[in-house]
C-alpha cells in the first residue's frame, strides 16, 4: 500500500488531535505551575505538541516508542493515564514508575514506551536493539520501533552510529527527529554546520523526509508513508519535524537567552492555533466547542493533579527495590 | 578457531579445554538450549563459521567498530525479549560502551520501577600478558562493580569460565564477564554437562590452610597458589580464595576463612585505589576486627597506566615472590628460610 492511498484524517479525528494537543499543553503548563510551588521541574514540550499526536497517531499498540526528555506529548498521545505521570512527577507510588523515574526516564510497558533516556542520545544507542528484537520475531509480527530525539541528540555521535547500524542491519526502525532549534541553552545554529540533520540521515542511506513539524497534519501524513514503507520494506526511514521549544530547557527557565523575535515568529506558528483556525475555517470547530474544549483539558488535568497528589509517597523501604532482578 | 565439539569428550564427563575453548563450549551450549541467545560485536562472526553454520547469520553477527552502539543495541534488545552477548574485546573499549551499560543497563531497571530487565552479557579481555598497553589492557572491573544494576564475574579457571557465563547468559541481570587474556590459552578439566553452571556470586576455596587467608581473582589467583606451596615450606598454611564473581561480593567466605586463620591478605591485578581489595579489607575490618590477628595487608598494581614492555607489564602485577615475602613478614616467619 503507498502513501497516496491513505485516506485523508477526517473532521473527528482531526478534532480528537486538537483535544489531545490541548491535553497536553495543559498538562505542562499545569506542572509548570506546580513547580512555582515547589514540585520537581520538567523539560516540557511546548510548541511539539504537533509531532507527538501526528506521529503516535500513525502507529498502532503493536509498535514500539522510545523517547527523551521531552516525553510527555508522547505518553499522552500514546493514552498515558495522566494522573499517572503527574504521580511519578511529583514522586508518588502510583507513578508508571512507582515514583523511581520522576519526569525523566518514564517508561510505560503497557504502552509500549519502552525506555525514556535523559542522557541525550541514549535513547538512539538503544533503540536499533529494540527493532532488531522485532526483526527477530520478538513482540509481535509486523511491529516496528519509533525513536523519538532532538536536534541536540542528533550532535551526538551515537546518532550516526545508529543511522548506520539501522541501515546496515535493515532494522524496522522509524528515527524521528524533533529540530526543536535549541539544544539544552544553546541554539542549534551554534553546534552545527549543516542546516538540516536530514542531510545527515539521508548521507547514511536513509529515506528522509523533513516536513513542518508544527502542522499535525503533515506530520500525521509523513508518518503515515514512513510507517508503511517500514512495514513493507523492513528498513529504517527518517523524519525530520521542524518545530520549537517554546518554553525553557528545564523549568523554571526564563529564557533570557532566547531572541525576542525569534520567539514571536514561533508562536505565531503555533501548532494548536495552527490547527485551530483550520478546523474553525472548515466549520467543524466553532469558538464555543474550543472553548469547551479549553475547559474539559482544564478539568480533567486538575483532577488528575488532585489525583496525583492524594498518591502516597513511596517509603524508604522501596529505595533498594528493582535494583536487581 | 578452538575445537568445540562435543564428541571430543570421553566417558568422564570432562575435557580438557583452554579459557577460550571453554568461552565457545559455554556459548555453544547455551545458544543451543535458548534461541533468544545471539551473539554480538567485532569478528564474533569471522571467528566463529561453524556458529553461522549452526545458528544462522541474525544470531551471530558482526558489528562495526562502534562500542557505544553495539552496547547501546545490547541493551535494547535485552530490553525486548532477545539475550545477547556482546564481545566488547578489550576491557578499555567499555568506556566507549560505558554509557549504555551503565546509564540504561544498569538503571533502567530502577527508573522503570522494575517494568524493563536487561538480561545480557558484556564480555571483554584485560591483563597483562600480550603486552598491548593501556589502551588494551586496562583492569576496569572496579568501576562496575561500582555501578548499581550490574553483576560482575572475572573467573580464573575453564571449567569457571564455562560454568559462570552460562550462568550470566542465564541471569536476568545485565553481567560485565572479564577475561583475563593471561589466561586465555590455559588448560583445565571442564565438565561437559549442559546443565553445568557455576552460580554467580559465590567465591571458592581453591586450598584450606590455618595460617592466613590469601584472596584473589583472576590471574592472580594462580599467584596465590603458587605462593601457598611456597609458604608451605615455611611452615606457613595458606587458604586461597578465589571469588571468581565480583558483584555480588561473597564476603561470606572471606569472613569465615579470616575468622579461622586470623590473617587477611588481598591479591589483585588492578589498581589499588578503591579496588576489590579496599572494599574487602574494609569488610574485614567492620565484620572480623576481633579476629584479625595483624593488619590487613594488599598486594596489587600501581596507580598507573600498564605498559606494553613485557618487563613493565610484569612488574605491573603482584608476583609469587612478592606475596611470599609479605605473607612470610606478616606471619612473623623470616623468609630467609626459602632459601635455605
Amino acid at each position: 500500500m503507498g502513501p497516496s492511498s491513505f485516506s485523508m484524517p477526517s473532521s473527528a479525528e482531526r478534532m480528537h488531535w486538537l483535544e489531545m494537543m490541548l491535553l497536553i499543553r495543559t498538562y505542562e503548563e499545569q506542572l509548570a505551575e506546580l513547580q512555582t510551588q515547589g514540585a520537581p521541574g520538567t523539560c516540557t514540550c511546548v510548541g511539539q505538541e504537533a509531532c507527538a499526536v501526528g506521529v503516535v497517531s500513525a502507529l498502532e499498540p503493536r509498535d514500539r516508542i522510545l523517547t527523551n526528555h521531552r516525553s510527555a506529548g508522547h505518553l499522552i498521545a500514546r493514552g498515558a493515564q495522566v494522573w499517572r505521570l503527574i504521580a511519578e512527577v511529583l514522586g508518588r507510588v502510583d507513578g508508571y514508575c512507582k515514583g523511581h523515574s520522576g519526569s525523566l526516564h518514564i517508561s510505560a510497558r503497557e504502552l509500549g514506551v519502552v525506555l525514556t533516556s535523559t542522557i541525550v542520545g541514549g535513547e538512539l544507542s538503544l533503540a536499533p536493539g529494540v527493532a532488531l528484537a522485532q526483526k527477530m520475531g520478538q513482540g509481535e509480527p509486523g511491529a516496528i520501533t519509533t525513536v523519538f530525539f532532538g536536534d541536540g541528540a542528533a550532535c551526538e555521535g551515537i546518532f550516526h552510529e545508529a543511522l548506520n547500524l539501522a541501515v546496515q542491519w535493515q532494522l524496522p526502525l522509524l528515527f524521528v527527529c524533533e529540530n526543536n532549534q535549541w539544544q539544552a541553552m544553546v541554539h542549534r545554529l551554534e553546534t552545527m554546520s549543516e542546516p538540516a540533520i536530514s542531510h545527515w540521515a539521508r548521507g547514511h542511506g536513509l529515506p528522509v523526509q523533513r516536513v513542518d513539524g508544527n502542522d499535525v497534519e503533515a506530520v500525521y501524513a509523513a508518518s503515515r508513508s514512513a510507517v508503511a514503507a517500514i512495514r513493507a520494506t523492513g528498513q529504517p526511514q527518517f523524519l525530520e519535524l521542524i518545530t520549537y521549544r517554546q518554553r525553557g530547557h528545564y523549568e523554571p527557565d526564563d529564557q533570557t537567552y532566547v531572541s525576542a523575535q525569534e520567539r514571536a515568529h514561533w508562536l505565531e506558528r503555533d501548532p494548536i492555533q495552527l490547527l485551530r483556525a483550520r478546523l474553525l475555517d472548515e466549520g467543524g470547530l466553532t469558538e464555543d466547542l474550543w472553548h469547551q474544549m479549553m475547559r474539559a483539558a482544564g478539568e480533567q488535568i486538575a483532577t488528575a493533579v488532585a489525583q496525583a497528589q492524594a498518591s502516597p509517597w513511596p517509603t524508604a523501604a522501596q529505595l533498594t527495590e528493582h535494583v536487581y532482578a | 578457531m578452538p575445537n568445540v565439539d562435543p564428541l571430543i569428550y570421553g566417558d568422564t564427563g570432562v575435557a580438557r579445554l583452554n579459557v577460550e575453548q571453554a568461552i565457545n563450549l559455554a556459548l555453544l551450549e547455551e545458544m543451543r538450549r535458548d534461541p533468544r541467545v545471539l551473539i554480538m560485536g567485532e569478528g564474533v562472526a569471522t571467528k566463529r563459521p561453524e556458529f553461522i553454520r549452526e545458528f544462522g547469520a541474525q544470531r551471530v553477527r558482526n558489528t562495526p567498530l562502534a562500542e557505544a552502539i553495539i552496547m547501546g543495541t545490547a541493551v535494547g534488545a535485552a530490553a525486548s525479549g532477545l539475550r545477547p552477548v556482546v564481545d566488547l574485546l578489550f576491557a578499555p573499549f567499555l568506556t566507549y560502551a560505558a554509557d549504555a551499560l551503565i546509564n540504561s543497563a544498569g538503571k533502567l531497571r530502577y527508573l522503570s520501577g522494575g517494568q524493563e530487565q536487561f538480561p545480557l552479557v558484556a564480555m571483554s579481555m584485560t591483563g597483562a600478558g600480550w603486552c598491548v598497553g593501556a589502551q588494551h589492557n586496562h583492569n576496569l572491573e572496579a568501576m562496575f562493580v561500582h555501578t548499581p544494576g550490574l553483576k560482575v564475574v572475572m573467573p580464573s579457571t575453564p571449567a569457571d569460565f564455562k560454568g559462570l557465563l552460562k550462568s550470566a547468559i542465564r541471569n536476568l541481570d545485565p553481567v560485565v564477564f572479564f577475561t583475563d587474556l593471561g589466561l586465555l590459552y590455559q588448560e583445565g578439566e571442564v565438565p561437559d554437562d549442559p546443565e553445568f553452571l557455576v552460580p554467580i556470586g559465590q567465591a571458592c576455596v581453591l586450598r584450606e590452610g590455618a595460617d592466613v587467608t590469601l584472596v584473589s581473582y583472576a590471574k592472580t589467583v594462580q599467584t596465590c597458589a603458587q605462593a601457598a606451596v611456597q609458604l608451605e615450606q615455611l611452615g606457613i598454611s595458606a587458604e586461597v580464595i578465589d571469588l571468581r564473581s565480583l558483584k555480588p561480593l561473597d564476603t561470606a567466605t572471606m569472613l569465615a576463612s579470616v575468622r579461622k586463620t586470623g590473617r587477611l591478605v588481598l591479591v589483585q591485578e588492578a589498581s589499588g585505589l578503591c579496588g576489590l581489595a579496599a572494599e574487602l579489607a574494609a569488610v574485614a575490618a567492620s565484620e572480623a576486627f576481633s579476629d584479625l590477628r595483624a593488619p590487613v595487608l594488599r598486594l596489587t598494581g600501581p596507580d598507573a597506566p600498564t605498559a606494553s614492555s613485557w618487563a613493565l607489564e610484569q612488574a605491573f602485577v603482584p608476583q609469587v615472590e612478592q606475596l611470599v615475602q609479605a605473607v612470610s613478614a606478616l606471619v612473623g616467619t623470616p623468609c630467609a628460610r626459602l632459601a635455605s
